[in-house]
């Protein structure tokens, strides 16, 4: 739907690599050149009337994310360089703080890097454990598995809403109500869920939430960290300097802001802030509940046209998520992308990230199709046309 | 070189590479290639013996043109002194990076000669010359 508002199509692509990033539709472009073309001021300084059309721009944003993942409180929304960096600050600027060497954080094999890693990084620094909570048959998350993966030694489950190569939608609401009657904290990765099905923090009840602009239509380089306001102010900023402070002196003593401004250190993204609320303005225009409903529907739609084909091994089609994974059998997905792209189709190959997915998939590498709400039927059509080849590894080189 | 006759070469030493599955021998040297722009990744072992190329060997997951470049220069540069072997890897990366080259000295690797027209796949014909490189120098240095 909506692919008039897209100027990247004119380019006559078939884009299925929406979980690497979207296309962007003309308002977010226009919103993001208007800035820099009739208000191009720096945020939080000025006195001249266009600055302060920035604040006001900058913190009217603010509010429209809190109101997009139905947040409590606009200063529970921080803005990041995107759902990368608020993870580091989540884990970084708050659990080094809250955990202690033997604590135990759930996370799965599933996960992107993003989320694994500063866990890592976490346990070298503090040594806290991580554990891993079993996927089931089709690579999925259960209520049944978080239960038999905690001990009482469990301090925080860590996963995405829908990780990035199986696509399984989690049952977080479930998992958030078991882990908080035992105190447990409950950090969510959005950064493929928000752009896709309706996230209200207070509904699915999570302690923190990372997401990404870029991949919900906006410009690159932005992003959100959500958590609740009184964890959030326990949060250490990881970065210092303007902006973020209230005063200091040559005694070294300094005092710092309240939230949000206090976890926002020196001159923002505000072109991408501004780009930011421009999305999530086309989004809600069309409706995040559709979207996710044609997501369904095309993923449905593929995986039924390529279940036909005999040369194409499916991982995820059972998942509810706009994600497929699957190879041509005998060749390298690799070989498969390169393929695709003689016919202008863009797809993902490799692991996506997910490093430790092998483990459970039985192979390292994938090819990858993730959809959104300018992709149709007709392009699946076509893909599926192009994908009904014998000789792909010949045609690769 | 007849695109079909090229292709065929390719397809060949990509489903029966020479000299693939690694050995445990110590008097080998090793050196793991992790493609970082894409997800080939190889391991490589390589023999020499009074200065000569005794052996190379490899193992790994990587694309047809990776897998198949790594079991041709391997063939290419068996039996050839080190100073040989760079020599010729440096016709090599000079055809594939699209600059004057010799193609006499480059045996059955002149398959690449046209890798250039799909950029996205140079890094993968240079993979096992990189890894190779690599030892090769470090034996110089070394002796």
């Amino acid at each position: 739907m909506n692919r008039e508002d897209f100027p990247m199509l004119d380019n006559e692509i078939y884009y299925f690599d929406n979980g690497a990033t979207t296309l962007k539709p003309r308002s977010v472009i226009d919103a993001i050149k208007d800035y820099y073309e009739h208000y191009g001021a720096n945020a939080h300084r000025g006195d001249y009337d266009f600055s302060l059309k920035v604040d006001k721009m900058y913190e009217v944003v603010r509010e429209k994310v809190k109101n997009f993942i139905n947040a409590d409180d606009s200063a529970e929304i921080i803005f990041t360089s995107g759902a990368t960096a608020s993870l580091n600050m989540i884990i970084d600027g708050f659990f080094k703080y809250h955990l202690k060497s033997g604590d135990e954080v759930l996370i799965t094999k599933a996960e992107h890097a993003s989320l694994t890693l500063p866990w890592f990084v976490l346990a070298e620094k503090i040594g806290i454990v991580i554990k891993y909570i079993d996927l089931d048959d089709k690579l999925e998350v259960t209520l049944d598995n978080v239960k038999k993966a905690m001990t009482n030694k469990t301090k925080v489950i860590a996963l995405a809403h829908i990780p990035n190569v199986v696509g399984d939608i989690r049952p977080i609401k479930e998992i958030s109500s078991y882990a908080h009657e035992q105190g447990v904290y409950v950090v969510v990765d959005g950064a493929q869920s928000v752009p896709h099905t309706k996230t209200d923090v207070r509904e699915l009840n999570i302690d923190f939430l990372a997401f990404s602009g870029h991949k919900m239509l906006g410009p690159t380089g932005i992003g959100v960290l959500y958590g609740k306001y009184d964890l959030l102010n326990e949060l250490k900023p990881l970065f210092v300097g303007g902006g973020m402070n209230s005063s200091f002196t040559s005694l070294n003593e300094y005092e710092l802001k309240s939230l949000p401004w206090r976890l926002e250190a020196g001159t923002p993204n505000i072109a991408g802030v501004i780009g930011l609320g421009a999305a999530i303005d086309y989004i809600n225009s069309i409706g995040i509940d559709k979207i996710t409903l044609h997501d369904q529907k095309l993923k449905k739609y593929a995986i039924d046209k390529l279940r036909k084909l005999n040369n194409i091994e499916l991982y995820n089609p059972d998942t509810k998520g706009g994600i497929v994974a699957f190879n041509v059998k005998g060749v390298f997905s690799q070989d498969t992308a390169v393929y695709l792209n003689k016919y202008k189709i863009c797809v993902r190959a490799g692991n996506h990230c997910a490093k430790l997915l092998k483990d459970n998939l039985g192979i390292n590498n994938t090819c990858r199709l993730s959809f959104y709400l300018y992709n149709a039927k007709e392009e699946i059509d076509y893909l599926v046309n192009v994908l009904n080849n014998d000789k792909i590894l010949e045609e690769s080189l | 070189m007849e695109n079909n006759l090229r292709r065929a070469i390719i397809l060949e030493n990509y489903s029966n590479p020479f000299n693939k599955g690694l050995v445990s021998d110590d008097s080998y040297k090793r050196v793991n290639m992790n493609n970082e722009s894409c997800i080939d990744n190889i391991d490589l072992m390589i023999k020499i013996d009074s200065n000569i190329i005794a052996d190379i060997r490899f193992d790994g997951e990587a694309c047809a043109i990776s897998t198949s470049a790594t079991s041709i220069i391997i063939k290419t540069l068996l039996n050839k002194s080190v100073d040989e072997a760079l020599h010729i890897i440096g016709e090599y990366e000079a055809m594939i990076n699209e600059e004057k080259y010799n193609a006499d000295d480059l045996g059955e690797a002149i398959v690449y000669n046209e890798i250039y027209k799909q950029p996205n796949r140079k890094k993968c014909a240079l993979l096992p010359v990189n890894g190779i490189k690599k030892i090769l120098v470090e034996h110089k240095g070394i002796k």
